[in-house]
């Protein structure tokens, strides 16, 4: 019988000739003509570049159909995505066709006592924006002009920013991110981590994170990696106040009292160096300042950090003995958005001088040595020195383990008397200095001290809001930009290429720059004519051929040895050309030589400490506009403990408000009562609560942790600002 | 012999990003509010004790499925492989089959039929990977054949602890959870 009417509908149905003619295909239960649905994404063709939707800068294919982009897959070429991406980088075509791009040249006018944006030509704006330039120029001296940068495309604005004759070039990826991991290990090890991070998780055999969540940050090759290890058996250790995905896969989960990570390391190393589990050979050979190092851990017990960490001797001790089961591939991940507490060098310092302790620094499984392909400068004209040196800092004595800009310090550099000179231009590339930087309210207060901001970006992010002139940039994936090569343990030359016509009257980064280098008679240092002119010269300099870079997107170099067991001999560029666990530079520039646990404020009762992080769909604060991986993660939540929930009669789901230490009141967002958290502090994702009108998606969806970070402390030794440092009130929203 | 497909999700391995969520959207054209496949996150226990278990979900492909058996007009069928598809030109929206599934993987396209997962079977005769398993970046889903003895998928479930969600409800599902 069913078989029948089933029979009957079919004949209907090709009746009414709605039946494909195309891949039908029998199936053996009932011999039924059947169509398999192909949604046809394929692209026509399919173009190589690399991502940017994070920093990672992963290969991508760009599958391009009837000049549109259907879909972005990995690369299987490249070594950064090895043919896998992330959920940002798939959800990159929600970017591109982002109905709220900037779509033409904007500038602010006086109406009727109202400030409007005129849309304008770009001949008009780039006018404009090379005659307010000139202007600071010629009244303060070409170093009152900075530029904020983000991401690779800023790369021609640095370059415009030389000729000009500006020192004051600055990306939040220093100051505001992993700055004291560079610094802590480049006074170690002589060297810093780069990025990528010069580590070897596949090949760890024990990998320990403190603080940071790897999985729900989702730097893709290091994500590989980790499952990779974990694949293989490896084991995790995970230090965080947050059950995190990460913990939920480790042997060992340390819910530590936030803002007490020095005394766990101490702890650990007091251990390690107590019970002899170090590694002596190595120690000896390659580092200076073991004994100082043990007397100073000595009365640094598990005893003693218990109180002061929450975590309880039998579990540091553990933990410890499970660290030093692994070395020298035990893996004491560096973290990278590291700026929390103030004290960060010093933090990072100590996972320093730990897997230093563990031998795992020049080895496999732990830190290695990549280097990078060769890949000449393109000549060009070569800019004059500054006249006068970066603003960033009151006096050139604070922060003397500072080797980038501090972008904070350029941005307080822009407010009367806070800097040697005062700044009176910005121009922004790339972020949203409202959520990058931290207090907002002071960068506010630093815009309106200036002549003259232009920003430079795809969505009208706040900054944009806060200009005089906005200037609409092209996606990554309609334009070139220069090529990389990074040093990585499989060395590199990767290329960025468009695979779709700008669209709307946006413009790649290149051709603005050198349009207002033509404005401000810097052409010479322009001499190109295409970007293609930079890449190949700079290509064929090292050897290769653009055509296969072009049809691959990336060429590969050979592999050289990173580490001590593929027969790399270890060195340290350091003033003792050993390992220095006693830091001589940090004891003559007035701070402590070894790293000290010093307590930090506690919450007062009924408030908690505000933390931020990532969730894998989302990194900065742009991505909250992306319609497809909202799709998938719609707004972010505040994580609050089941406990505290119940105290606070506040129920999954329920929306509320944050106030915090300084009076600052969040928009409303929801509340995940959760198991996963401590009682003493509350956590958000990082970059929602949008307030542009332009951000027509992300607009008052979730609330914005950057806005609570009205209060940073200061590392004195690199001035990294620490953010985890402010105190939230939970208020239940009016409904 | 004729193939049974079948994936083996790794739950030691997932971290659930999303990406497999985000890749089948884009590989299928699915509108912002369709999901053929989603990721689940069960907490178990109390602070600090505690165990969380991530799921990659899709359609089970089911051997005795719900949906095909309660489907009226015989849309929802087997094809190749075992794997549960709908005949667009068939179906009239009914939602018997969303209904009857007990893994809720099914809803009804804006353009009036019952959608889901379809293992990317355009790709798999093509000789690719569905578009989850071909993206995941911490290559948690492994797909293949259940006949076939040497496939990665086999040893997988020979060398593996696995699980079955809902294997109460006995449809015979054909996704394996690897613990």
């Amino acid at each position: 019988m069913a078989f029948t009417r089933r029979d009957f509908i079919r004949i209907g149905a090709m009746a009414g000739g709605v039946a494909a003619a195309s891949g039908l295909t029998t199936d053996w239960w009932s011999l039924q003509a059947r169509t398999i649905p192909d949604p046809k994404t394929d692209g026509d063709h399919v173009v190589p570049t690399f991502c940017e939707l994070c920093f990672w800068k992963c290969g991508v294919l760009a599958h391009v159909k009837n000049g549109r982009v259907t879909k972005i897959t990995g690369n299987p070429a490249h070594p950064l995505s090895k043919g896998r991406l992330c959920p940002r980088g798939e959800a990159a075509t929600a970017l591109l066709y982002d109905p709220d791009r900037l779509k033409t040249p904007l500038i602010r006018r006086a109406k009727r006592g109202q400030q409007v944006f005129e849309a304008v030509t770009w001949a008009v704006a780039l006018d404009e924006t090379a005659k307010r330039m000139d202007a600071i120029r010629t009244k303060y001296g070409p170093e009152a002009f900075a530029l904020f940068t983000h991401g690779w495309g800023g790369s021609w604005f640095t370059r415009l920013m030389q000729a000009y004759g500006s020192p004051n070039v600055a990306a939040p990826s220093y100051a505001q991110c992993r700055g004291p991991r560079e610094a802590g290990f480049t006074l170690t090890f002589g060297q810093g981590l780069g990025s990528p991070e010069s580590i070897d998780i596949e090949n760890a055999r024990c990998i320990t994170l403190i603080g940071s969540h790897l999985g729900e940050n989702m730097h893709n090759t290091q994500v590989q990696e980790l499952a990779t290890a974990i694949g293989r058996g490896a084991e995790l250790v995970v230090v965080d106040p947050r059950f995190s995905i990460a913990a939920s896969k480790a042997k060992y989960w340390l819910p530590i009292r936030p803002g007490t990570d020095i005394a766990l390391l101490l702890a650990w190393m007091n251990v390690i160096i107590t019970e002899k589990r170090y590694d002596a050979d190595y120690v000896a050979k390659y580092a200076e300042g073991f004994d100082q190092l043990a007397k100073h851990v000595e009365s640094k017990t598990p005893e003693w950090a218990y109180p002061i960490t929450g975590i309880e001797p039998q579990l540091i001790r553990d933990s410890a003995r499970l660290i030093a089961s692994a070395r020298p591939a035990s893996l004491i991940h560096p973290g990278r958005h590291v700026t929390w507490y103030g004290d960060d060098t010093q933090r990072l310092r100590s996972i320093a001088i730990l897997s230093a302790l563990l031998g795992s620094w020049g080895r496999r499984g732990g830190y290695i040595l990549p280097s990078a392909m060769e890949l000449p400068k393109y000549p060009g004209r070569k800019p004059q020195q500054p006249a006068r040196a970066v603003a960033d800092r009151r006096e050139p004595s604070l922060y003397p383990l500072a080797d980038e800009t501090l972008a904070s310090g350029v941005c307080d550099a822009t407010i009367p008397g806070k800097a040697p000179y005062q700044l009176k231009g910005w121009m922004v590339y790339g972020t949203n200095l409202m959520q990058a930087l931290p207090a907002p309210q002071q960068t506010e207060k630093a815009i309106q001290e200036l002549d003259f901001l232009v920003a430079i970006d795809v969505l009208p992010a706040e900054i944009t809001g806060w200009s005089d002139i906005v200037l609409p940039e092209s996606t990554y994936l309609e334009r070139y930009d220069d090529v990389w090569a990074p040093a990585y343990k499989e060395p590199f030359i990767a290329m960025r290429q468009p695979a779709v016509e700008p669209m709307y009257d946006s413009k790649p980064g290149w051709w603005i720059a050198r349009e207002l280098a033509a404005r401000l008679g810097l052409h010479d240092y322009f001499d190109w004519q295409h970007p293609l002119d930079v890449v190949r010269w700079r290509v064929e300099a090292a050897g290769q051929s653009l055509a296969k870079l072009r049809a691959t997107g990336v060429v590969q170099g050979a592999r050289v040895p990173v580490s001590e067991e593929e027969g790399l001999a270890l060195s340290f560029d350091t003033p003792s050309k050993k390992i220095e666990l006693f830091s001589s530079t940090l004891a003559s520039a007035g701070f402590d030589p070894l790293p000290d646990y010093s307590p930090h404020p506690q919450p007062p009762d009924g408030m908690f400490r505000l933390l931020m992080g990532r969730a894998p769909t989302h990194t900065f604060g742009r991505m909250a506009n992306n319609r497809l991986a909202g799709a998938v993660y719609p707004e972010n939540e505040l994580w609050l403990n089941t406990l505290v929930a119940k105290s606070l009669d506040v129920k999954n789901g329920d929306r509320v408000t944050l106030e915090n230490q300084d009076g600052v009141k969040s928009l409303p967002v929801r509340a995940k009562v959760t198991e996963r958290i401590r009682g003493d502090c509350v956590y958000m994702v990082h970059g929602w609560g949008h307030t542009a009108n332009g951000m027509k998606f992300a607009r008052h969806r979730g609330a914005s942790d950057s806005e609570l970070v009205s209060r940073y402390a200061t590392d004195p030794v690199m001035g990294g600002t620490g953010m985890n440092v402010n105190f939230v009130r939970v208020l239940k929203a009016e409904a | 012999m004729s193939k049974r497909y079948a994936m083996a999700i790794d739950m030691k391995r997932c971290v659930g990003c999303s990406a497999c969520v985000i890749a089948c959207k884009e590989e299928n054209g699915l509108a912002l509010a369709a999901f053929r496949s989603w990721v689940e996150i069960e907490t178990r226990g109390t602070y600090p004790a505690l165990a969380l278990e991530i799921h990659s979900e899709r359609c089970e492909q089911c051997s005795d499925a719900a949906c095909v058996s309660n489907c009226p007009t015989g849309a929802s069928y087997y094809a190749r492989g075992g794997v549960v598809l709908v005949q667009r030109e068939l179906c009239t929206g009914c939602k018997a089959c969303v209904a009857a599934c007990p893994y809720e993987a099914r809803y009804i396209h804006h353009d009036g039929y019952a959608d889901k997962c379809t293992f990317c079977l355009h790709r798999v005769e093509k000789g690719l990977l569905p578009a989850c398993a071909s993206a995941c970046p911490t290559q948690s889903i492994t797909f293949g054949d259940l006949n076939d003895p040497s496939s990665d998928l086999v040893k997988l479930l020979r060398s593996r602890q696995w699980k079955q969600l809902r294997a109460d409800a006995g449809t015979k599902p054909n996704l394996y959870y690897l613990t």
